[in-house]
Parts: structure tokens; C-alpha cells; sequence
């Protein structure tokens, strides 16, 4: 068995539209231990959704696994069928959505919708299932939970709302929690509750996260590790401490840049990344990002970069960093 | 609730009455009466006639007169059918025209919810094709030719079912089938659109991510969220079929609600005209109540006011 909770390797995955073959995740690895959180972070359309919905067998049509491994608390999801897979969903791995004005069906109260996945997963009675639902509405903060139970999505909040939908999501105690933009829709103050809430019941209930954003701010409050994605691979993996402080890719430190900061001057601009996100019908034939890379050498557009490792975490997948490294070992001999 | 109902019965009785006093001067302004017909009928006859039933006073005496019976439910005697007043006919036709109608308002249901259903959850493959051009035929082809086809082939060619009356369940095939044609076509439109829209939305993803299985998926929760449209649609579509179809019931010979309107407009039967006229009036506005209830059970949302 695997050391690790997730243990995603290689993997391939493309949609088949109309207009031609989207390679959505591109060679994607990623590893995650048992109550670690990690985040993936990258601009729409990086894969960093389609990498988490296909750890839940969530792929939407016309996606397709074309290859790797995805290992999941020991259970081999690529070869899992759609009613093992049911087994796992809502139990071992839960997810939370970006818009929870829409995650929830309006015709049901909140009740039954907690009661539901209690329901389908452990073998508790109606009774009991209402009891372990009121019990999670006052876990995630929700006052007066015996009326909230009747009540219907629309008679609540956004960040009610999305308070329930980590309720349905905490139902069986999953071992890893997906957040996919869990605050994406929600305003800023509800925003730092909602993050607050995840990591005190990360901490309670010793989870492990997989907290998909493109808000850098909220990765490095929350995330022991960060991957960060661009149109459908990894560029760059490492710990928070790495990705903040030691950025090697051009796209991590392009991003890092273009963060306002507090101690702004006045007049000083925050510094875009040029160009826009890549065509993914149409992908580059070297490195995805060259043609926005300020520092782009002519392999760049030619070939795929391999990986270079900085110590046991960190790598990158980019020409420059692996000249610099070759350089810095030949200087070393 | 009560408040609700209490309110539409008041707007129920402004609509009857405006649809009454609309119908009883556009039908008097049309040529041509009630007694007269090929035969020659003496003047005096005809005189004698009209005085009978207050034909020769004045439009308004005659409008105030018919109103003011009609509040305390007397609704007069046809004019041509002598020796029946139109509450009898309406009480003898209704029931066979409700039967025929409402099982098909049923078979429409029962057919059309599924396969426009089924259409939807195969979207793009051959069976949603084939299901959308047969809806396509049903709403596109008149209930005539239907009804030919149908005496035609099960009638006089294979000689499976009797084609006259409605002496046994099996006369009621042939029309139930012909009635339901266009409601289920129907049906089955307004279902596969709406729940093709149910199946993209984000609460349906969320049933997926809880591990809930396909089946209790569709029916929990996509057929409570995709039913309204066809809520709307059965209200009104039901008071209109329980009430007869003139072609359906002239060709299986069905002595249905539906011939005497046509008979009744045809042959100036004023008093038929009016009472078969508040009587549907007054069914659709009922329907439009029990929709509007309806909808409030499925769709917690809506707020009756």
C-alpha cells in the first residue's frame, strides 16, 4: 500500500468536443498524505477541477482517462467501476462546489439533502440519520438546527447555504475533503469564516484537503503544499514555504507578482502576466506557457521540459530551471 | 392559503361573468336564429316561438333576464332540444366526454413523462431521435387523420376493435388513443427540454458526488425539478379534453359534451351556447386552481398570494 492518502501519477485525461481533442490534465502527478491539505492553484482551465472530480470518478462527459494511476486510500479508482466508485463518493471523499446557491435542490429541505448521504453510506435509521444531521448543522456553526432541518435552500444564505453543503460533505467523515472554490461566490467576510470553519474541522476530524482556488491569498493561509497548474500540467509543486518564498517556474513568480500586497506604494501598478491562457485545442509543442514567458529560450518552444527536483518536494517542470541546474552542478564539480 | 383561494374564487366569478356577457352579444350578433330552418315556418309561428322564450324583447332586457336566472342556477331550456334544459344535457353528455378525455389525459401522462424523459437522458443518440420526430408527428398531425388511421387499420383491416359507441372498454381504445395523441407529443417536448435543463445543474452534481445511485438521481431528484412545465401544461389541457373533442366524438360516434358545442354554436341554440360556454369557462379557471396548488407542493419556492 501506498504512504500516501492520494497518489496521483502520470495521470491523462481528455475531453472529446465537437471541435477536436481537449487534453485536459497532461502527465499530472500529485501526492498527498493523510490530513495534509494541499492546494492547486492556476488560472480556468488548468485542469486543477478536472484533476479533483476525476479522483471522484466525476469526469464530465466527453471525458475521457487516457492513462496514469489514481490511488486512493488504497482503492485504484481508474479501475474501480461506477458502483464501487458510488461506495467511496460522499464517504471516503467528499467534495464542496464553487456556487452553493445552486449545489443544493430547491424542492428538498435541508434535511433530507444532509440525511440523504447519511442514509446511503452507514446503515442508520431515519431517526438516527436526523440526529447525526442536526448534529453536523451544529458542527459547521449553524444556529437553531432543529429549524434550519425543515427549512428549504431558499430560505437561507450563501454562506449558510455553503455552511450545509460542508455538512453534506462531513456526513460520513470522509478522509479527504475536495474544496473546489469553496468561496469563489461568497463576499469576503463570509469568505474567511467559511475558510476558518474548513480548518477547525480539518483539525477535529484530521481530514486531508484538497483546496482548488486561483486565489493565492487563501492557498498560503491554508495549504502545506501547492501545485500549480497551467494548462494541464503541474508546473510547479513544493511546499507553501517553496511556492511563496522561492518560486523557480516563470508562471509562479509571474503570478506571485501580480498579488496586491499591503505594503504597496501609492503609485506603484501591480504587474499583469501578458499574454492570455493558452488555446487547448490547439496546445504549443513545447512548453505551455513559453509564449507568455518573459525568459524564453528556443527549446522552450520546441520541446516539453522535463521535471527538475529542488531537494525532496519542490520541483518544476521548465528548460530554465533545468539549464540553471545544470549549470550550477558543473560549477560545483 | 385559504386567503388565496378565497381571493382567486372572487377573480373566478369577474372572469365567468366577463366571458358570459362577452359570448351572449357576440353570438347574438351573428345572422341567423334559432328557428329558422329549411322548412318554411309561418311568421306567426316563429313569433309564437320567440315570445315563448323571450326572444322578441330587447338584447338588454334579454341579457339582464338570462343573468339574473343564471345567478340562481337556472340556466333555461334548449331551444332545439325541446324538453331539456341545458343543465340536463350538460349532466348527460359530460360524464362520456370526461371519461374519454380524462384517460387520456392519463395515457398522455404516463407515456409522455417517461419517453420525453428517457429522450433527455439519451440525448444526441438514435432513441432521442426517434422519440423527438414521433412528438414531432403527434403535435403536427391533426386528430382527423389519426382518427382515420386508426378506424382504418384496427377497425375495418385487422378487424381488432369496434369502430361505433362505447358499448365495452374496447370502443374506448380507439378514441382514447386518438385524443392523447397531441398531449403526449406534447408532454414529451416539454419533458426532454426541461430535463435536459435539470440534468446541468449543479444540484444534480452534488446528488452524484453524495454517492447516490442513477435511478434515485433521476427520479429524487431530477423528475420533482423537470414536472412543473408539464404541471402547467395538464391544468388547462385537462379541462379542455374532458370536454370533448367535436372531431373525435362526430367520428366514433360518441355522444360526448364536445358535438353540442359545435351543434349548439351551428344551430343557435342561444341557451346551449351560453351554459356549455360558462361550463368551460368555469373548468379551466378551476384547473388553473388545482395548478396553481400543485405547484406550491412540488416547488417549496413559489409562494401563493
Amino acid at each position: 500500500m501506498s504512504e500516501y492518502l492520494v497518489d496521483i501519477k502520470n495521470e491523462r485525461l481528455s475531453f472529446f468536443t465537437p471541435a477536436g481533442e481537449v487534453k485536459a490534465l497532461n502527465d499530472v502527478s500529485i501526492q498527498l498524505k493523510e490530513g495534509e491539505v494541499l492546494g492547486i492553484v492556476g488560472e480556468s482551465g488548468s485542469g486543477k477541477s478536472v484533476t479533483a472530480y476525476s479522483l471522484m470518478g466525476l469526469t464530465a462527459h466527453p471525458g475521457k482517462l487516457l492513462g496514469g494511476s489514481l490511488i486512493f486510500n488504497g482503492h485504484q479508482i481508474d479501475q474501480m467501476s461506477e458502483k464501487e466508485m458510488r461506495k467511496i463518493r460522499g464517504n471516503e471523499i467528499s467534495i464542496i462546489f464553487q456556487d452553493p446557491m445552486t449545489s443544493l435542490n430547491p424542492v428538498y429541505t435541508i434535511g433530507n439533502q444532509i440525511m440523504e448521504a447519511v442514509l446511503f453510506h452507514t446503515d442508520k435509521n431515519r431517526a438516527q440519520a436526523r440526529e447525526r444531521a442536526r448534529e453536523l448543522l451544529e458542527l459547521v456553526g449553524i444556529n437553531e438546527p432543529d429549524k434550519r432541518l425543515k427549512q428549504y435552500p431558499h430560505e437561507l444564505s450563501g454562506g449558510m447555504r455553503q455552511r450545509v453543503m460542508i455538512a453534506i460533505a462531513l456526513a460520513c467523515e470522509p478522509k479527504l475533503l475536495i474544496a473546489d472554490e469553496p468561496t469563489t461566490a461568497l463576499d469576503v467576510t463570509i469568505q474567511a469564516q467559511i475558510l476558518e470553519l474548513m480548518m477547525s474541522l480539518k483539525e477535529r476530524l484530521g481530514m486531508a484537503i484538497i483546496m482548488i482556488t486561483h486565489d493565492l491569498g487563501v492557498v498560503a493561509s491554508m495549504c502545506e503544499r501547492i501545485a500549480v497548474m497551467y494548462a494541464g500540467k503541474v508546473v510547479e509543486y513544493g511546499t507553501a514555504e517553496d511556492i511563496f518564498y522561492n518560486p523557480r517556474h516563470q508562471y509562479t513568480k509571474g503570478l506571485i507578482r501580480s498579488i496586491p500586497r499591503i505594503d504597496t506604494r501609492e503609485h506603484e501598478r501591480l504587474v499583469p502576466i501578458e499574454g492570455t491562457p493558452v488555446d487547448m485545442l490547439n496546445p504549443p509543442k513545447g512548453c505551455p506557457f513559453a509564449p507568455r514567458c518573459e525568459a524564453c529560450m528556443k527549446i522552450c518552444l520546441r520541446e516539453m521540459p522535463p521535471v527538475t527536483s529542488f531537494g525532496e518536494v519542490h520541483y518544476t517542470q521548465c528548460w530554465l530551471n533545468q539549464k540553471e541546474e545544470m549549470e550550477k552542478g558543473a560549477a560545483n564539480e | 392559503m385559504l386567503k388565496y383561494i378565497a381571493k382567486r374564487i372572487g377573480l373566478a366569478i369577474v372572469t365567468i361573468w366577463a366571458v358570459a356577457t362577452i359570448t351572449f352579444f357576440l353570438m347574438n350578433m351573428v345572422p341567423g336564429g334559432p328557428f329558422l330552418s329549411e322548412k318554411a315556418i309561418s311568421p306567426q309561428a316563429t313569433a309564437a316561438l320567440e315570445a315563448k322564450y323571450g326572444l322578441d324583447k330587447p338584447l338588454p332586457q334579454q341579457y339582464i333576464t338570462y343573468m339574473w336566472d343564471a345567478l340562481h342556477g337556472d340556466f333555461g331550456d334548449s331551444l332545439k332540444q325541446r324538453g331539456r334544459t341545458v343543465m340536463d344535457i350538460i349532466k348527460m353528455k359530460f360524464p362520456v366526454s370526461a371519461r374519454v378525455g380524462g384517460l387520456s389525459v392519463l395515457v398522455a401522462l404516463l407515456i409522455g413523462i417517461p419517453l420525453g424523459s428517457i429522450a433527455a437522458l439519451k440525448r444526441g443518440k438514435f432513441l432521442d431521435s426517434l422519440i423527438s420526430v414521433v412528438a414531432t408527428c403527434g403535435i403536427a398531425v391533426p386528430s382527423f387523420v389519426i382518427c382515420t388511421l386508426l378506424l382504418y387499420f384496427l377497425g375495418v383491416k385487422l378487424r381488432l376493435l369496434p369502430t361505433i359507441g362505447l358499448s365495452s372498454w374496447k370502443n374506448y381504445v380507439m378514441p382514447v388513443l386518438a385524443l392523447s395523441f397531441y398531449p403526449t407529443a406534447y408532454i414529451m417536448r416539454l419533458m426532454r427540454s426541461s430535463m435536459l435543463d435539470v440534468l446541468g445543474q449543479d444540484y444534480m452534481r452534488t446528488a452524484k458526488a453524495k454517492g447516490v445511485s442513477g435511478i434515485l438521481i433521476l427520479f429524487k431528484h431530477a423528475l420533482r425539478n423537470a414536472i412543473l412545465p408539464v404541471v402547467t401544461y395538464v391544468g388547462p389541457m385537462l379541462a379542455y379534453t374532458v370536454t370533448g373533442s367535436f372531431v373525435v366524438e362526430k367520428i366514433f360516434t360518441i355522444p360526448g359534451l364536445g358535438g353540442e358545442f359545435i351543434t349548439a354554436i351551428s344551430g343557435r341554440d342561444y341557451t346551449l351556447i351560453m351554459g356549455t360556454t360558462i361550463f368551460l369557462a368555469t373548468l379551466i379557471i378551476v384547473m388553473n386552481v388545482i395548478v396553481d396548488i400543485v405547484y406550491k407542493i412540488v416547488d417549496p419556492r413559489i409562494k401563493l398570494k
